[in-house]
């Protein structure tokens, strides 16, 4: 079958996908997308996370033909690429910063899930954050340094909107047209 | 960041060097979804190769029929035993699993056939229409029998037995206990799946891109298994989504060249996270009887162990777990008088071998137990004990081998113990559930709910031991480009997420004086690294790195003093200038070198190790020792048997803080990985049958479970190590679990001995 949909702003096309596909398939192997991971792919471990029309979801638990239509983000949108190709967004940076990053392989799906939780809760107390994150598995860091990176990002972009910038906690809303 | 300071070699350095946490070279790839993990990787015309695997643990096979699966549209190929054009047998240190299973099966998922087909659905459908005459067998599924099985190889089921003896055969004591413990096999759960392409040239050679852990080791064997030469088979490190010893064995690297060979095209294999359980070894099982005497000052005169390790159905590296159970099996402690037997057998469960800790984990849930309970019989404090009895430097560990470098055993269970606790459990008002066991289940509100709090300290080998030539290559090449100089630094060693290409950058900085290094992809192109395991990497190929580095600045030294009329003596490099003594520049770099390039590659030893003897067990083995303590901090439901860890501290000596970012990050990883085992990781094998392979079933610790960890790092330099550093990651999760377990005793008062634990042990 044929699907068409809408990943990071921009549309796209994928023809000759087998009905039992998941968005994730679709996503890494079939549109050039292998930013979301395939850890586990029976949704326990949060590292395929993306937004489809605004909510995260594991992309391993959505048909291909489900996301036919809808809006897409993934890690690989959360900056705009089209106008600052080298640009992080500030959870990004701060998952660098704070040395939440080892294998790397949970990061992905962490920080759309981090993105997710700031646009709801822009300063979340710790336990806010471990419930919020409580989907996402990493085996490398003992999730120390990523509550420290959600609370550096939660910092940062606090101080961004009050300085003036007026823009929304996390940044434009995941799944408006770009 | 506590201890002496090492001083630099005089007029050496840059900024963002040795000591310090700059940002790690693959990061911005890794946060922006575009760094190539193994399971990412693309080609046009690639096709998905799949891997049939035994449903049964132990069958005798009598025939394979392919012929439906080969019909089957879509598919390239269908390969068994047949088409293994070398040896069908590989393995790390014994060759004795087939690549492919040819007349008998010893565990459920031994690969027995592979499918290359355009799509992975088509190929595990081939698969399925693959039909195996199977003639089932009883399992051999008990490790303490299995030496009075039928042999499951020709050697027969004893893959290694340890001895190790000192002191009086026939010590007596003031107070004796004895305690009886069983750990359960744990998985390394890493999160990206086993995967790799592998790519043929078109001239009967390959090149295989996988997520490993010790390219060279894998190099030999595939070699081994398709009958070709080193300079046929080039593998390249593949991005390695987490290891934690579960890459160290080969996993789809045979069959991904076997079927790129056989079809000329390009194969990727990309294990589910179920086929990943099947896929790779796992820590072995361990029962462990133990008795510890003491006298009535609490001075420790005896300790016995009796450890039996279930290796399962193929040796991996079942032999060497077994040394570092036996050898790490009585903790950091003086003990005068010693009888311990360790040994590892096949049976017909999952092949055990290399997880992060190796064998001295679960020798520490027994020993750590028994200085409990000798404390409780000498109603003395814990901690005050272990300080009573602590190995120190200038101590003789079991095996006779002297501790040559600072052995801070006494001191940094004394931290752990200072550190302020947490606040207590709540006992009226709100509560807030994600505080409690039991979490947002709401089972209590804080009745039945007791605190515990437990301690522990270990010891873990770095690096290889028992003589083996235990080496790591670099090469390094400082040039000048757009009039900057630039070093770039080439080794095998795998990068598996711990920032090891950040540490050898840092190297570079500091011994070259320049900041721009470029760590270029690991590969077979460079000889051997070793394996990225053992805690060893920064060890050894640290030291390969600065050792080659060394070379490098000698080579641009010498041609700076060859230059006329220079204002001083040339001894350094620093920022991107030799400097004399006094860390004046004497000429860039960029001018000296013009469009010449440096380059040096060696090889690298540790300081030399030798075998154990077969009956006494004494030998210098080990290169070095890494030593951590931690309090754990819990509370228990008793009436549910649920837990909360509130706290885990953790002190450990990393002799040099090379990257202290990282080493927070190793501590706290292996802190978490230990706390899982204790309390909730558990592969389940029921008659040779994984029950729960998925993390649905298989739990390891989100970020609910996980509590806050206060670290306090020690630095006592290591004369004999570079940099003085000593191996960081296992340590950590050698100490963790064996401190939550005896927080949980604490709370509940049940003698444990289970690892996991499970509520109805804590219910009692």
């Amino acid at each position: 079958m044929r699907v068409e949909l809408t990943v990071n702003g921009e549309p796209l096309l994928a023809d000759d996908v087998w009905e039992g596909e998941s968005l994730l398939y679709l996503l890494r192997e079939r549109l050039g997308l292998p930013g979301s991971k395939n850890a586990c792919e029976q949704g326990e471990c949060g590292s395929c996370t993306v937004y489809l029309d605004g909510v995260t979801v594991c992309a391993c638990l959505v048909a291909a033909g489900q996301a036919a239509g809808r809006q897409v983000v993934t890690v690989e949108g959360l900056t705009d690429r089209m106008t600052e190709p080298a640009a992080l967004h500030p959870i990004q940076q701060a998952f660098l910063d704070a040395g939440a990053v080892q294998c790397g392989f949970c990061t992905p799906g962490l920080l759309v899930a981090t993105h997710d939780l700031l646009a709801r809760l822009p300063a979340p107390t710790d336990e806010q954050v471990r419930e919020s994150l409580a989907g996402n598995l990493c085996r490398c860091t003992g999730y120390e340094k990523i509550l420290d990176a959600v609370r550096l990002a939660a910092g940062r972009l606090a101080a961004d909107a009050s300085g003036g910038h007026g823009r929304n906690a996390a940044g434009p809303k995941p799944g408006d047209q770009r | 960041m506590t201890g002496p300071a090492i001083t630099e070699q005089v007029g050496t350095g840059t900024a963002r060097g040795v000591g310090s946490s700059p940002a790690r070279p693959d990061g911005v790839l890794k946060v922006t979804g575009q760094f190539a993990y193994g399971s990412d990787l693309w080609m046009d015309g690639m096709l998905w190769g799949v891997t049939l695997r035994s449903p049964h643990p132990h069958a005798v096979i009598g025939s394979i029929d392919i012929s439906a699966a080969l019909a089957t549209p879509g598919v390239h190929a269908v390969l068994t035993h047949a088409d293994v054009p070398g040896r069908n047998l590989v393995g790390l240190e014994h060759a004795d699993q087939p690549v492919l299973a040819e007349s008998v099966v010893r565990y459920q998922g031994e690969p027995v056939a592979l499918v290359a087909a355009d799509h992975p659905e088509i190929a595990r459908r081939a698969a399925g229409r693959i039909v195996v005459d199977y003639q089932v067998l009883s399992p051999v599924s008990d490790p303490r029998t299995a030496l009075d099985a039928a042999p499951l190889h020709p050697g027969g089921n004893l893959v290694r037995r340890v001895k190790i003896r000192k002191g009086d055969p026939a010590p007596v004591a003031d107070v004796v206990v004895r305690g009886e413990y069983r750990v359960g096999m744990q998985d390394q759960a890493f999160l990206g799946p086993e995967s790799g392409l592998a790519i043929p040239d078109g001239e009967g050679g390959v090149d295989l891109h996988v997520a490993t852990q010790w390219l060279h080791v894998d190099q030999q064997q595939v070699c081994t298994a398709l009958g070709l030469t080193p300079d046929r088979v080039r593998l390249t490190l593949a991005g390695v989504g987490g290891a934690f010893g579960g890459r160290e064995d080969l996993s789809m690297h045979v069959h991904g060249c076997l079927l790129a060979l056989h079809t000329g095209k390009p194969i990727k294999m990309v294990y589910s996270r179920e086929e990943s359980f099947f896929g790779h070894v796992h820590r072995h099982p361990a029962w462990l009887q133990y008795e510890y005497g003491a006298d009535s000052s609490g001075a420790l005169v005896y300790a016995r162990g009796e450890i039996c390790l279930d290796g399962g159905a193929y040796a991996s590296s079942t032999g060497a777990v077994v040394a570092n159970a036996a050898t790490m099996g009585l903790g950091p402690y003086d003990i005068p008088n010693v009888h311990v037997d360790c040994y590892g057998v096949y049976t017909t469960n999952p092949p055990c071998g290399a997880m992060r800790g190796f064998g001295a984990v679960q020798a520490a849930f027994a020993y750590e137990a028994m200085m409990d309970k000798l404390a409780d019989a000498l109603q003395m404090d814990p901690v005050a004990l272990r300080i009573r009895n602590a190995m120190s430097e200038g101590s003789r560990v079991p095996t006779g081998q002297l501790v040559d470098s600072a052995a801070p055993v006494a001191e940094l269970i004394g931290r752990v113990r200072d550190l302020p606790q947490p606040p207590a459990p709540p006992t009226a008002g709100p509560v807030d559930l994600r505080q409690l066991p039991g979490g947002v289940g709401n089972t209590t509100h804080g009745e039945g709910v007791r605190r515990g709090v437990g301690y522990a300290v270990a010891y873990k080998n770095v690096a290889f031991s028992e003589g083996f030539d235990d080496h790591s290559t670099a090469r390094v090449r400082l040039e000048v480009a757009g009039g900057t100089p630039i070093v770039t630094v080439h080794t095998a060693a795998a990068e598996v997420g711990q920032g090891l290409v950040t540490v050898q950058q840092q190297i570079c900085r500091t011994e070259l004086g320049v900041d721009t290094v470029l760590v270029h992809p690991a590969d077979t192109t460079v000889g051997s690294a070793g394996s990225t395991s053992a805690s060893r990497q920064t060890y050894v190929t640290g030291g390969a790195v600065q050792h080659v580095c060394a070379l490098v600045r000698a080579r641009v030294l010498e041609l700076t003093a060859a230059l006329p009329d220079l204002p001083g003596t040339p001894v350094g490099l620093r920022d991107g200038a030799v400097v004399d003594a006094d860390g004046a520049a004497l000429i860039d770099l960029a001018e000296l070198l013009g469009d010449q390039a440096v380059e040096r590659t060696d090889e690298w030893r540790h300081r030399r190790t030798y075998p154990i003897d077969p009956e006494t067990g004494q030998g210098d083995a080990h290169v070095q020792y890494s030593f951590s303590a931690h309090r754990a901090v819990v509370d228990v439901d008793v009436e549910l048997g649920l837990v909360k860890v509130i706290e885990l501290a953790c002190a450990q000596d990393v002799g040099r803080a090379m990257n202290p970012d990282a080493v927070l990050g190793q501590i706290q990883g292996g802190s978490t990985q230990g706390m899982g085992l204790a309390l909730m990781e558990e592969i389940q094998v029921v008659d040779g049958k994984i029950v729960n392979p998925s993390f649905t079933d298989y739990l390891i610790p989100t970020i609910l479970d996980t509590p806050p960890m206060p670290i306090q790092v020690l630095e006592n330099p290591d004369p004999h190590a570079p940099f003085g550093l000593r191996g960081v990651g296992e340590a950590p999760t050698v100490s963790s679990g064996p401190a939550v377990l005896a927080a949980i005793r604490a709370a509940c008062g049940h003698d444990l001995t289970r690892v996991p634990v499970r509520p109805q042990d804590i219910i009692g």
